[in-house]
This record gives structure tokens, C-alpha cells and sequence, in this order.
């Protein structure tokens, strides 16, 4: 029993790391129909900036907010700049734009930073808790209240701010939006910076634990993409459930069922799509998507 | 009281296709005038075009300053509500919220609290939904929703884009009735495109009419109506 | 472009190819086999994402069933391999179907998260059964050489086998696009309801095009095996799958000359990207990729289409002008 609670707690951890790349993925999708494929790889660029940053000496939670500064700006950036040239072009020159970030972001930081695994440090400490029979990482507990709290920001944000709300309006109805005098290309700008600061906090919380390389966030990309299927691209929350259901399933799957080693615990991200996609495409918390005649 | 709008040879154009073809008029600040026309006479059109959501050619001015050129977010912060065909209500949102984006673009936000009484006051269907969501609400809400939400910028001109549409008479009676209170009490300036002549005629001080993009008929709408043979070729009752 | 000048052209091209050997030999004759090869794939994809508005992130797949079947029929049983090329088609023809089916049911997003699945899944599954695939190391096979006692290099007969077939397939594709079966394909992807109410069984039509694109991609996997002489799975993985998906918007979906300007796009781009800078490479092409999408939205043949119809308005008097490069509708806009 023991064994799965620390399973569980585990998932939620790791799920946390999904559930933000998810929610980062969801937030961009819903406003534009665009997928950002290049989202994992713009999560570890800022995780690398973040390497940087400690290794000139800055204390930890300095570089954290530092680079969450750094990662919305770039966002809101890269979505003025490099996104808008082609925003009312079909959807498929959108994904091409997007894969070419993924593979300048990837190439970019494995020339500056090379393909050396780099460790990077965790902002808990070592020493695990104890409560009662049960033993629970440190860094799992840090990364879900960090995780936890940023949710809870991003909620009241969008809840009780009217720049919240103008970013949820311009995503539902931008003409509307227009007409209530809301620029909603700034809140799209805003949407992807919001979405990268995500990404990067994501790419912050996982780094300790795979190592930091440039390949490091592949694999989470596509977890991240099970979590939103799950969830329902639609929907931010769906997105969040979605991912920390991923992130205990991997986990349970991984401890209980023998002949799923690592090598084929990528599998059981890829069997969630497929039998969400079976059973009911547009998730957990979605909407089916009603076309009008 | 000035102009409160001037539109001088306006031109229209969706795409190469123009819809507008020198349409020029001009409304006094606290007039309600409406726009009469067939489908595809250009109605809708102009309103889109004064909110800048058209390619236009020509002059508007608002209380005497050029807009034309401008965008339509920044036509909306000058003080002109839009409230588009269909309502465009945002459905996802509470009726609350809907009245919160209303007020997003108002410059005098010292007084929103009073509008939003005001608006709750005069719509009391809204504060009894002010939590549901706006998609669940009747057609007549909805439009109701839409005018109060248009009413939270504060607006001196208020554009109606065929408030009755879909609507039973007599909700459409209330809404006129309401908009002419709104009319009275705060000078707010109203441009009424409408399908339904009569009741826009009974609203409105002023009309004119739109002919495949020309403005064909103009007047007060006391002469329209008492002109039998006028309003027998061209409104057809 | 005309039905008469698409044939000089082609005609044009044929003869550039056929005479291409006579320049080059080699490497560098190698990578033209693998532009026809991609060409071939190219024109898989395209058939299903441009003409029929599927959208497909997985077609490696499909290029990966063509190559192992022919690799398998080759190294097994001992099939000349000749006549692995259609039986690959046959073969994925009948996957693609059977993949169609089910994914009736899902449509933009969704179908390319299940295609972006399956694609990754590839390596792991040709990985686990072993018995036939040959594991992780693959099989290797041998080159065919020239029959008959033909002076031709080994490179050269291969250079004309894939040559030989991409003109058919290619032949085959222009005329079923121009027809009917291609008409209908097209009204399904620009308005599906209305298409149904016209009397064109969606469900058919489109499980049949998954599976002839699928066919096409397959044949395209076979003479990749043939050619290279070696199959192993890790040459599967989703790169390939994004690949094709860059080289048919590139070279421009809903054409048919996209096909062949996209594979070499494909081909050749990246090893520019390298020339340009040998530090980061796929920078570079990031960059390309980027700023084709910029300048060509529409892909290379969907500009061409343009300027063409630019130049050839000011004379056409009453007519309407061409239809403009067909876009792929986005899902839910």
C-alpha cells in the first residue's frame, strides 16, 4: 500500500511537469488552432538560460523568476514577430513555421551549450520526508507545490483580472473582442507568452531529474500531447487533469505491469492517445466540436 | 448639439467586390436614426465600415473628428458601441463577465459601477442570470445581454445591427422601448440598421434608405410615414 | 497550368531524367533516386492531405511497411525485387484501408495526433518482433545489378528502375486527380456535408484514398529498400514521418509538380543548411523552412500557380482564371 502512495505521489509529480506543458500547448491551441510543436524545445532553451544564469552565480529562486520573465517575453516576442507573418495562412503552413522553430531552438542550443548532459540543481533538498511508513521525495513534493501555485496564479489571473478576461473573450470570440475595443493580437501575443512561461517552468522542474540536454524535453512533448488528448485540447483544465492522470498511470504502469520497461513506457503515453482518440476524441473535459451547416 | 456623426461619399469594399457606393449622411448628437433597406442594400455594411471591420474610401467623422483609418479598437475607446448581427455574444462567458468585457474599453471608469446598476435596473432578466452562462440565455436575452453590454462602454453612439431579428414582437417592443429610455436619459446617440420598418419608424426621428449600396430616400421618419406612396414603393406596407 | 503544357513539360523533365546519368554517377545519382523516391511518398501524403483534406503526421509508417515488406519478401523468400515493389503496394494499399476506417471518426487535430502515434510507435514496433524484422540491427540485402548484361552501373540501373516507376505512379495520380474519383476527393475536402448530399460516399472515398495513399508511400519504402540495400528501424522514426509532412507543403499540397519540387527540397536543402554552417545545420533549415513559409504560403507550386496566373490574366478576356494553389481548410476555423 505504501509502495502505491509513493507511486501515486510520484505521478503527481511528474504529472505536474506534463500538466504544465499541456496547459502551455491547450492555451495556444484554443486560441488559434495552432499545435506549437516547437513548445518543448523553447522550454528547454529557457531551462538552458537558466543553467546559465546559475552558473554566473545567481541564487536559485532569483534565476527561477528570471527566466519565467525571460521565457514570457521571448513567447509574446516569437508569437509579434514570427507567428503573425503567417497567422491567416492555412493551418499547415502554421505547423511547418512551428516545426522550423523546434528545429532552430534544438540546433541553437546545442551549439551554444553543446550535447553534453549537464546536471542541473533542484531547489529542495535532499533528504526525503517521512509520513508514517511513507517515504516521499523531496524534489516530488517541491515540484508539485510549484506547480500547484502557478496554477493557482494563472486561475485568478484569468478569474478575476479584466485583462484575464479580455484574453479569455479574445480567445472565444475575436470579433467581438474587436468590437469591445480588445486588441486581441496582443492577447494572442500574451497567450504565447503565458504558454512559454509555462513551458519553462516545466522545463525547470524536469531538468534535475533527466539531466539537462537538448533533447531533453522530446519525450515530455509527447506526454504532454497524451495529457491534452486526454484532457481535451479544448480545455485548460482538461489539460491540467489530464496531465497529472498521465503522470500516475506512467508511474503505476511502470511499477505494476513487469515487461513495461523504459523503452516501452513511451508506449503507454502513445496507447492513451490512441484509446482517447477511439473512445471520444475530444477528451475528458472537451467539447465535440459542433459545426454549423 | 453638433453632428454627432458625418459620413461624406463613403465606398466599401469587401475584398475587389464594392458594397458602398458614396453613401453620405449625417446624425445629430442624441438622434436615433435607422437605416432601412433590403437584403444586400449595404446596412450592414455601414455600420461595419464606421467600426473600420470593412475597407472603406471616403470620409466619417465622429463629433467632428476624423475616423476613417483608424482601427476598431480605437474607434470603440472613442466612445462607439458596435453591437454586430447575430448579437455576438460571447457564450462561454457568464452574462456577468459579458458585462465586464463591455466596460473593458471605457475611458471614464470611475462611473462603471453606476452603469452597471443602471443596466441591471433596466434589464432585470440579466441580474437574475448574472451567473450563467450567456449561450443558455433566450434570443431575447441574448439581446438584451447585448445592448447592456454595448451600454457598459459608455458610449455616445450606439450602432444596432437588426436588434429584432429572430425576436417575438413583443420582446422586440420592449427592447425599442427600452432603447428609447436609454434614448432620453443618457443622449446616447443611436444608429438603427432594422429590417422591420414600422418599428423602426416609431423609434427613430430619422431615416434613410439604402438601395444596393446608394442612399436612395432621406428624411424624418414623421414624413416617411405619412407619405402613403413613398412608404408603399419603398417599405411595402 | 493547361493539360497540353503540364505534358510538355513533362515530357521536358522526362528527358532531362532519363539523360541525367550521362552527368553524373555515383553519390551524387543516388540522392536524385532518393528525390524520386520521396517524389513517390510525396505524392502519397499529397493525395490524402492536399486533395483529400486528411491530415496525416505518420505517413513514415506506411514507408516504413513498404520497406520491410519488400526487405522481408527479399531476404525471406527470396522474391526478386521486381516484384516486391507492387506486392509492398498491395500490401500497405490494404494497411492504409484498414487504417482508414477507423479514422473516419477523426478529423484535423485529432487525426494528426493519431498519425503522430502511430509514427512514433514504428521503431518500437518493428523492434519487438524481431523474428521477422531482424531487431534493432535490420536486415541487410543485396544491390540489384543490371540485367541483361547492361553497361550500367549498379547506381544507373537503380537510378531507371525508380525512375521507371515514378513516372507510372506519377501518370497514374495526374489522372485520377483530374478525374471524377479526384473531383470527388476535392469536394470532400472543401465541404464534406455538402459533398455527402451530392451523393459521394464519404466513408469510402476517403478509407480508399488512405489506403492508395498509403500504396503510394509503401511503393516509395520498397524502392527505398531496394536502393539502399538495408533496413533498420531506427531509419523510421518520426523525423522521416515530418519530413514528408514539410516536403508536401513546401512543394505544395494539392499538386502534382509540388510532389517533385518538394522532394527536392527535401533532399537536398539540408545538406545546404550544412554547406552554410557546419555548427547548426538544422538552424539553418529552421530558417529555410521558415522563410519559404513567409514568401510561399501556398508551397512552391501554389506560388508558381500564382505568378502564372499573374501573367496570363491580362489576356484571358470572359474566362474565368484558374482556380487559385487549393488550400487545406483548417479544422475547427
Amino acid at each position: 500500500m505504501d509502495i502505491f502512495v509513493q507511486q501515486v505521489m510520484s505521478g503527481l509529480a511528474t504529472g505536474g511537469i506534463y500538466a504544465s506543458l499541456a496547459l502551455a500547448l491547450v492555451m495556444i491551441y484554443q486560441a488559434t488552432d495552432v499545435v506549437n510543436f516547437a513548445q518543448g524545445e523553447m522550454a528547454m532553451f529557457a531551462t538552458y538560460l537558466a543553467w546559465s544564469m546559475l552558473n554566473a552565480g545567481m541564487p536559485y529562486w532569483g534565476a527561477f523568476l528570471a527566466t519565467l520573465a525571460v521565457a514570457f517575453v521571448g513567447g509574446v516576442v516569437i508569437q509579434r514577430v514570427i507567428i503573425r507573418p503567417v497567422e491567416n495562412k492555412p493551418i499547415l503552413t502554421i505547423v511547418i513555421v512551428t516545426l522550423g522553430l523546434l528545429v532552430i531552438f534544438n540546433s541553437v542550443a546545442g551549439w551554444v551549450w553543446t550535447y553534453l548532459q549537464k546536471p542541473f540543481p533542484s531547489p529542495f533538498p535532499r533528504e526525503p520526508f517521512r509520513l508514517g511508513t511513507v517515504v516521499f521525495g523531496a524534489h516530488d513534493l517541491g515540484e508539485i507545490a510549484v506547480t500547484l501555485v502557478m496554477l493557482v496564479l494563472l486561475f485568478l489571473f484569468f478569474r478575476f483580472t479584466p485583462l484575464g478576461l479580455a484574453m479569455r473573450a479574445a480567445a472565444q470570440n475575436p470579433v467581438s473582442s474587436r468590437l469591445a475595443g480588445i486588441r486581441v493580437g496582443w492577447m494572442l501575443a500574451l497567450g504565447w507568452g503565458l504558454a512559454a512561461t509555462f513551458g519553462a517552468v516545466a522545463g525547470l522542474m524536469v531538468a534535475p531529474i533527466l539531466t539537462l540536454d537538448p533533447n531533453m524535453m522530446g519525450g515530455i512533448q509527447i506526454y504532454a500531447f497524451a495529457a491534452a488528448t486526454l484532457g481535451g485540447f479544448t480545455s485548460p483544465v482538461g489539460a491540467v487533469v489530464g496531465g497529472f492522470l498521465v503522470g500516475i498511470v506512467e508511474n503505476l504502469v511502470g511499477t505494476y505491469v513487469s515487461f513495461i520497461g523504459t523503452e516501452l513506457k513511451l508506449t503507454v503515453a502513445l496507447a492513451m492517445i490512441i484509446v482517447v482518440l477511439l473512445v471520444k476524441p475530444s477528451g475528458l473535459f472537451g467539447r465535440a466540436h459542433v459545426r454549423r451547416v | 448639439m453638433g453632428a454627432i456623426l458625418e459620413v461624406e461619399k463613403l465606398e466599401a469594399f469587401y475584398g475587389r467586390t464594392q458594397a458602398l457606393h458614396g453613401v453620405s449622411f449625417a446624425m445629430e448628437e442624441g438622434g436615433i436614426t435607422t437605416v432601412l433597406g433590403a437584403n444586400g442594400a449595404g446596412k450592414t455594411t455601414t455600420l461595419r465600415a464606421i467600426s473600420a471591420m470593412v475597407r472603406t474610401r471616403g470620409s466619417i467623422r465622429f463629433a467632428s473628428e476624423p475616423i476613417q483609418g483608424k482601427s476598431t479598437e480605437d474607434i470603440v475607446a472613442m466612445g462607439i458601441a458596435h453591437v454586430p448581427e447575430g448579437r455576438g455574444t460571447f457564450v462561454d462567458l457568464t452574462v456577468e463577465e459579458n458585462l465586464r468585457i463591455g466596460m473593458y474599453a471605457r475611458r471614464e471608469k470611475r462611473h462603471a459601477g453606476r452603469d452597471m446598476e443602471r443596466v441591471l435596473e433596466l434589464f432585470p432578466i440579466l441580474r437574475q442570470r448574472r451567473r450563467q452562462h450567456a449561450g443558455t440565455l433566450s434570443g431575447g436575452e441574448q439581446q438584451m445581454l447585448a445592448v447592456a453590454r454595448a451600454l457598459m462602454l459608455g458610449p455616445r453612439l450606439l450602432l444596432l445591427d437588426e436588434p429584432s431579428l429572430g425576436l417575438a414582437p413583443l420582446v422586440v417592443r420592449e427592447i425599442f422601448r427600452i432603447l428609447r429610455l436609454i434614448n432620453e436619459e443618457s443622449r446616447v446617440s443611436i444608429l438603427l440598421v432594422e429590417q422591420n420598418a414600422s418599428l423602426a419608424l416609431d423609434l427613430a426621428d430619422h431615416v434613410f434608405l439604402l438601395e444596393t449600396g446608394r442612399v436612395v430616400l432621406a428624411g424624418t421618419s414623421d414624413v416617411l410615414r405619412r407619405d402613403d406612396s413613398i412608404r408603399r414603393s419603398y417599405l411595402g406596407y | 497550368m493547361s493539360r497540353r503544357a503540364s505534358v510538355v513539360l513533362a515530357i521536358v523533365v522526362i528527358v532531362a531524367a532519363v539523360g541525367l546519368p550521362a552527368f553524373t554517377s555515383g553519390f551524387r545519382l543516388f540522392q536524385f533516386t532518393q528525390v524520386c523516391i520521396y517524389a513517390i511518398a510525396l505524392m502519397g501524403l499529397n493525395l490524402l492531405t492536399g486533395y483529400n483534406g486528411q491530415f496525416s503526421l505518420g505517413h513514415g509508417a506506411f514507408y516504413a511497411v513498404g520497406a520491410y515488406a519488400s526487405a522481408i519478401m527479399m531476404d525471406r523468400w527470396a522474391v526478386p525485387y521486381g516484384w516486391t515493389i507492387p506486392a509492398a503496394g498491395l500490401v500497405c494499399l490494404v494497411v492504409g484501408f484498414l487504417f482508414g476506417r477507423p479514422a473516419l471518426r477523426l478529423e484535423g487535430l485529432y487525426l494528426a495526433l493519431a498519425t503522430f502515434s502511430l509514427a512514433l510507435a514504428v521503431p518500437q514496433i518493428l523492434k519487438y518482433f524481431e523474428h521477422w524484422t531482424g531487431g534493432s540491427q535490420g536486415l541487410v540485402l543485396s544491390k540489384p545489378k543490371a540485367p541483361w548484361g547492361l553497361p550500367l552501373s549498379e547506381d544507373a540501373w537503380l537510378y531507371y528502375v525508380t525512375l521507371f516507376v515514378t513516372i507510372i505512379m506519377f501518370v497514374i495520380a495526374a489522372n485520377l486527380v483530374r478525374s471524377r474519383v479526384g473531383r470527388a476527393l476535392m469536394a470532400i475536402r472543401d465541404n464534406h456535408i455538402a459533398a455527402e448530399t451530392m451523393g459521394v460516399n464519404n466513408a469510402l472515398f476517403k478509407s480508399v484514398t488512405f489506403g492508395v495513399s498509403a500504396a503510394y508511400t509503401g511503393v516509395a519504402g520498397a524502392l527505398s529498400a531496394v536502393a539502399i540495400a538495408y533496413v533498420a528501424p531506427d531509419s523510421f522514426n518520426v523525423f522521416l514521418s515530418v519530413t514528408l509532412l514539410i516536403g508536401v507543403v513546401i512543394g505544395g499540397l494539392g499538386s502534382i509538380w509540388g510532389n517533385v519540387l518538394g522532394a527536392l527540397f527535401i533532399q537536398f536543402v539540408p545538406n545546404w543548411a550544412q554547406d552554410i554552417s557546419k555548427a547548426a545545420p538544422w538552424a539553418i533549415f529552421g530558417i529555410f523552412l521558415i522563410g519559404f513559409m513567409y514568401v510561399m504560403p501556398y508551397g512552391i507550386a501554389g506560388a508558381l500557380r500564382l505568378l502564372w496566373i499573374r501573367a496570363v490574366r491580362p489576356r484571358v478576356t470572359g474566362q474565368g482564371g484558374e482556380a487559385v494553389s487549393p488550400q487545406v481548410p483548417s479544422p475547427s476555423r
